[in-house]
């Protein structure tokens, strides 16, 4: 019995690989995010141990909070520095002054380094890192011995195009945004920098530009002396720290650091898998409906096998054996796949900035095992079905002409399909309107019930779809017409399966229009009403700027007035929540914000504006104390106020500048918004606060369309990356019908040579194919445009009160959607057809 | 009238009647080197417009692919293969469609129909891929010969074997070709079935002139035709006009006597 599967599946070779295909791409997102996660961990890893010392002392603060909030501003007075020296089990102690907003400016005037990885300034110290290690190895010139020396890392100085020797041009968050310094040397760092740039200054320096001048310092490593382990002399130095800093060992503290770093990139992770998962729902339709054709096609063998004393089970088993080895061959190309996706990952990250060239790619045994299980427990559970309707091929049917495996009757399925359809809708809808923990995993399930229940029901669902196409086909084309209509509603199940593939990437990309439409809507009419400021200016590397550069602004002429606005995170009762810093001052330049109690221009350094929903739930009202913890520092805040929703103030926390440095918050603006003075002239005040910050390539100045623009071209942005990666869905859906369309024509090879003979052209014979593969095309695409729309309001709605607020339905982007999956249809039905055509007409009447 | 067991070209026809199809010197080899096949070892045939013709003739002796051949469905080895003044063998493949939808209609032993479309739709899809309109008075006439008028709106699955075999003939039929090619038509069916669709064969000769070739093994299904023509290993043996089952089977057995001495 098993020769015999296995025969049969080298027979059709072809047909293996494509059923195979499916599950290639899928295992292919699971083994590359994998990979790709694995490698990023291990880089970091490596990079994160040469940033620590034997043991690290640092202020509370700058232990807590993670990569999304802010560095901490807390430091370490020098006084300390040289006590740590004198504990016993320490060699020496060296203080450490990082800037996380040191960027360099390149020769054409360009900022070097992406939108992600930090643009470090350091002090120069001869100290080692944990264990002995030598952070920088320097491989030209010599360190900085003076003010306005500086150190460049090699990668940023090549890309910079400066060499030894020349005056460079920097730009930094501290107080003094320019910087213009000699490149006296070029060091290379141990474990690369995965995209940051590294700017290494005198102590005295670095202490000016990053530290305001005063004699304290980010941290301190504390280097042991031999025979002293880590932990010896962690418990050694922290026995001798006044309260506020802690002493943690090299080790953890790079794992730490590592660990956060991970956490920050999670995303890229989860991503992928999500597009492994959607990508191994689509196969698995992919693999049900081939095994049910096969299972069809060889009813007449496997009644056979059974006449000739096969059980059940064996014929079952047969099937299921081919299954295997389908899943098998799928997993195994698909993990192959992975690496390379893994590897196109990692360029394309190259291309933003992280560069992890340095790491060669990880395949942990752990990716292996996951892959191949993965890969096989979806072909098997796909063509479980098939194999047990296999299984009950009466043994008579051997003997029999006719059509032996009827369809069996669709009521159960509809029962199910409602059901499935009717669960998720609840989940769904728990997941977006109702307070449930992991929302997300409520709305991931409910969109999986429901696009299954569809499917389940779609061959029902789907009968007025082709009857309305196959009206217009049969005006149009007549017989061809009619035929292709006719063989579209001839296997409902296989037509609707195959359709369903299609619908759910349709779905996916057809909500993500919505989405994308209404939140860019949403931002066009937040800018329009709620945007007072004529010009906004932002970082271009996404960390926050210098406050120089505000107060620069200010002196502008013509410039109004301009307002700060900073980012930051709190934790309060234990949750992290987002705070926005502002200058009460020039509030009005931040928009109209409706006020429930209390005014944001009275906010002073001890009170806090809280937001109307937040007041609501924890029944907070003005003379409320609420504390705020940021990093390790405390501090009991007045509720001054409560704010309502606006576009730039939806933070449910608003300090005053002040109050936000007090708690030891960033001294660098994420934003500043600028009005105009009444009469000045739009273009001439644009003019010259570019001028202003010609020579500051870290931020650019924007007027209000312009911002606008940015805003909806990152959403493009987002948009067109979830398309091409949903494509990929689309591409597998485009096989399944291939494949479908290919074994119908093995099926009706008779039928077919015999409209040969009475006349039918090979054009028009593939024209009836084109056709019937676009009614599937078309179904799947009405399908998925049905339930994304669905879907896509549904989420509109869910953020409406986190700044969706526009509904917008791009019916035009969906109808083209419509016409690219008839262009689906066209191109899926070509080789099927090719084929059909090439069919030798007497053979085909006469085959068996 | 069945002396002449060697003839180079069968041509009883009256002089004055018009030749539907002729078939000259055919030859049609399979394969090629030790495992060639040559089915037909030369055959000349002139088919009259208006007469049914039977081909005759023990298995493997190479009707099908006479009639396959003649029908424009396979290419030959040699010879050449007119229908009335179109010569099919260089006709491309295209063309060749074209004279298949145009001017020849089928009947094959089985599966004749597409089994998602009605009788009715069936009967019309030779016109239908022609994209021609069908002439309502001829298909009414077709349709009451057949005598299915009340199961037009039936699929083939729901029509017994016989019913299934008239509507293909009426399939041939409606388009008005030169000639209709039926291989076995009857080979499936019971005997009352067979008459069925024989008869209406034998009235669409005599009522509206149609010329037909019909290859069948059974005397009875033969004696039906004006013309029965025998072809034993790929060439053609003898003929009769007017035949009867009784003459039929004796040719038969003295072509076997002669196939065995
Ligand atoms: N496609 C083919 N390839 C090789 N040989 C073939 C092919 N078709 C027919 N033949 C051979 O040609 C010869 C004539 O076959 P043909 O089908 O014409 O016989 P037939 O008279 O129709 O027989 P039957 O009464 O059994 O239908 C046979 O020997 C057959 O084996
Ligand atoms: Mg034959």
């Amino acid at each position: 019995m098993l020769r015999a599967s296995w025969k049969s599946l080298m027979a059709r070779k072809l047909r293996l690989f494509m059923s195979a295909f499916a599950i290639i791409l899928g295992v292919a997102f699971v083994a590359g995010s994998f990979v790709f996660t694995d490698t990023l961990g291990r880089s970091f890893d490596s990079i994160m141990t040469s940033t620590v010392g034997d043991v690290v002392v640092r202020p509370v603060a700058a232990g807590q909070g993670d990569l999304e909030s802010q560095p901490s501003t807390a430091t370490v007075p020098g006084s300390l520095v040289k006590e740590l020296a004198d504990v016993p089990g320490a060699a020496r102690a060296d203080g450490n002054i990082t800037n996380f907003g040191t960027f360099v400016v390149g020769k054409n005037g360009k900022l070097i380094g992406g939108f992600g990885p930090p643009g470090i300034g350091v002090n120069f110290t001869d100290g080692p890192a944990a264990k002995g290690l030598q952070p920088f190895t320097l491989t030209s010139g010599h360190w900085p011995q003076a003010n306005g020396e500086v150190v460049l890392d090699e990668k940023t100085a090549q890309k910079a195009g400066y060499l030894v020797g020349e005056k460079i041009n920097l730009v930094s968050s501290g107080t003094q945004p320019r910087i213009q310094a000699k490149l006296v040397g070029i060091t290379r760092m141990e474990g690369g920098t995965a995209g940051a740039s590294i700017s290494v200054f005198t102590t005295e320096e670095a202490r000016t530009l990053f530290m305001e001048g005063k004699d304290v310092y980010s941290d301190v490593w504390v280097t042991a002396a031999s025979g002293t382990s880590q932990e010896e002399l962690r418990d050694a130095v922290a026995a001798k720290l006044p309260k506020d800093y802690e002493a943690v060992t090299g080790d953890s503290a790079a794992a730490a650091a590592a660990t956060d770093v991970q956490e920050a990139l999670g995303f890229i992770t989860t991503f992928l898998l999500i597009f492994a998962g959607v990508a191994l729902v689509v196969g698995s339709f992919l693999i049900v409906n081939t095994f049910s054709i096969l299972v069809a096609q060889r009813s007449r063998e496997l009644a056979l096998f059974r006449a000739l004393g096969s059980t059940r089970r064996q014929v079952a088993r047969s099937v299921l054996f081919e299954a295997t080895v389908t899943g098998l061959i799928g997993s195994i190309l698909g993990l192959g796949l992975g690496v390379v996706i893994a590897m196109g990952i990692r360029a394309l990250f190259g291309q933003f900035g992280l560069d992890l060239s340095g790491q060669s790619l990880i395949i942990a045994p752990r990716t292996i095992v996951v892959s191949l299980v993965v890969g096989l427990v979806v072909t098997l559970v796909a063509a479980y079905l098939p194999a047990r309707n296999a299984g009950k091929v009466p043994p008579v049917a051997a003997m029999r002409d006719d059509a032996i495996l009827a369809e069996s009757g669709m009521r159960g399925r509809t029962i199910v399909g409602t059901i499935l359809s009717a669960v998720g809708i609840g989940l769904l809808g728990a997941g977006l309107f109702a307070d449930v923990p992991k929302a997300t995993y409520w709305v991931g399930a409910g969109i999986l019930g429901i696009v299954l229940g569809v499917a389940l029901i779609s061959p029902l669902v789907g009968r007025p779809v082709i009857a309305g196409i196959g009206w217009i086909y049969r005006k149009t084309f007549g017989a061809v017409g009619l035929m292709a209509q006719q063989n579209a509603q001839r296997n409902p199940r296989r037509t609707g399966a195959t359709a369903s593939a299609l619908m759910i990437g349709v779905t996916l990309v057809s909500m993500m229009a919505v989405f994308g439409a209404s939140a860019k809507a949403s931002v066009d009419e937040a800018v329009d009403k709620e945007f007072v400021a004529d010009y906004v200016v932002s970082s271009v590397v996404g960390t926050p700027f210098s406050p120089e550069v505000t107060r620069e602004l200010a002196a502008v002429k013509g410039v109004d007035q301009v307002a700060a606005f900073r980012w930051d995170q709190v934790t309060v009762k234990g949750s992290d929540r987002q705070v926005t810093g502002i200058d009460p001052s020039h509030i009005g330049v931040l928009g109209p914000t409706p006020m429930v109690a209390g005014k944001l221009a009275g906010l002073t350094t001890t009170t806090v504006s809280v937001s109307e929903e937040l007041a609501k739930a924890e029944k907070l009202s003005v003379g409320s104390k609420i504390d705020l913890t940021r990093g390790g520092t405390t501090k009991p805040f007045t509720v001054g106020a409560i704010h309502g929703d606006s576009a730039l103030l939806s933070s449910d926390y608003l300090l005053s500048l002040p109050a936000l440095e007090s708690l030891g918050g960033p001294k660098t603006d994420s934003y500043a918004f600028i009005t105009r003075e009444a009469g000045a002239s739009a273009v001439q005040v644009g003019r010259d606060l570019d001028k202003a910050l010609a020579d500051l390539p870290v931020v650019t100045v924007k007027d209000q369309g312009e911002f606008a623009d940015e805003q909806r071209a990152q959403i493009n942005q987002m948009l067109y990356l979830i398309y091409a990666l949903l494509g990929l869905a689309v591409i597998i859906a485009i096989l399944g019908i291939i494949n479908t369309l290919a074994l119908s024509v093995i099926e009706r090879t008779k039928e077919i040579g015999l409209l040969r003979a009475v006349g039918l052209s090979r054009r028009q014979l593939k024209r009836m194919l084109r056709l019937e593969s676009i009614v599937i095309a078309l179904l799947g695409a009405a399908l998925g445009i049905g339930l994304g729309v669905a879907f896509g309001v549904a989420l509109q709605r869910s953020l409406a009160d986190d700044g969706i607020d526009v509904l917008a339905v791009p019916w035009p982007q969906l109808g083209f959607f419509v016409a690219l999956a008839g262009l689906v249809g066209v191109v899926a039905a070509w080789w099927p057809g090719w084929r059909a055509s090439r069919l030798d007409i007497l053979r085909a009447v006469t085959t068996e | 009238m069945t002396t002449d067991l060697a003839p180079e070209r069968r041509d009883t026809t009256p002089a004055t009647a018009r030749v539907a199809a002729r078939v000259t010197d055919l030859v049609k080899t399979y394969g090629s080197g030790d495992t060639a096949v040559t089915a037909l070892k030369g055959v000349s045939l002139d088919i009259a417009a208006g007469e049914f013709t039977a081909i005759m003739g023990p298995s493997g002796s190479g009707k099908s692919t006479l009639m396959h051949c003649a029908a424009g469905l396979d290419s030959v080895t040699r010879g050449s293969v007119q229908l009335g003044d179109i010569e099919l063998t260089t006709l491309k493949e295209k063309d060749l469609t074209k004279v298949r939808r145009d001017h020849i209609g089928f009947v094959f032993q089985s599966f004749n129909l597409i089994p998602t479309l009605n009788a009715e739709e069936n009967i019309l899809l030779p016109l239908s891929i022609a994209g021609r309109k069908p002439d309502r008075a001829w298909f009414d006439q077709v349709i009451s010969t057949v005598g299915l008028g009340d199961r037009l709106g039936h699929r083939p699955g729901e029509l017994s074997g016989g019913q299934q075999q008239r509507v293909a003939c009426a399939r041939a039929l409606v388009s008005r070709p030169e000639i209709i090619f039926a291989d076995e038509p009857t080979g499936n069916l019971d005997s009352t079935s067979g008459a069925e669709v024989l008869g209406f064969l034998r009235r669409s000769v005599d009522e509206f002139g149609q010329t037909i070739v019909m290859v069948t093994h059974d005397p009875g299904a033969a004696s039906w035709t004006d013309r029965v023509v025998f072809l034993a290993d790929g060439r053609i043996v003898t003929e009769l006009r007017e035949p009867t089952p009784e003459r039929i089977l004796e040719t038969m057995k003295s072509l076997d006597a002669k196939v065995q001495g």
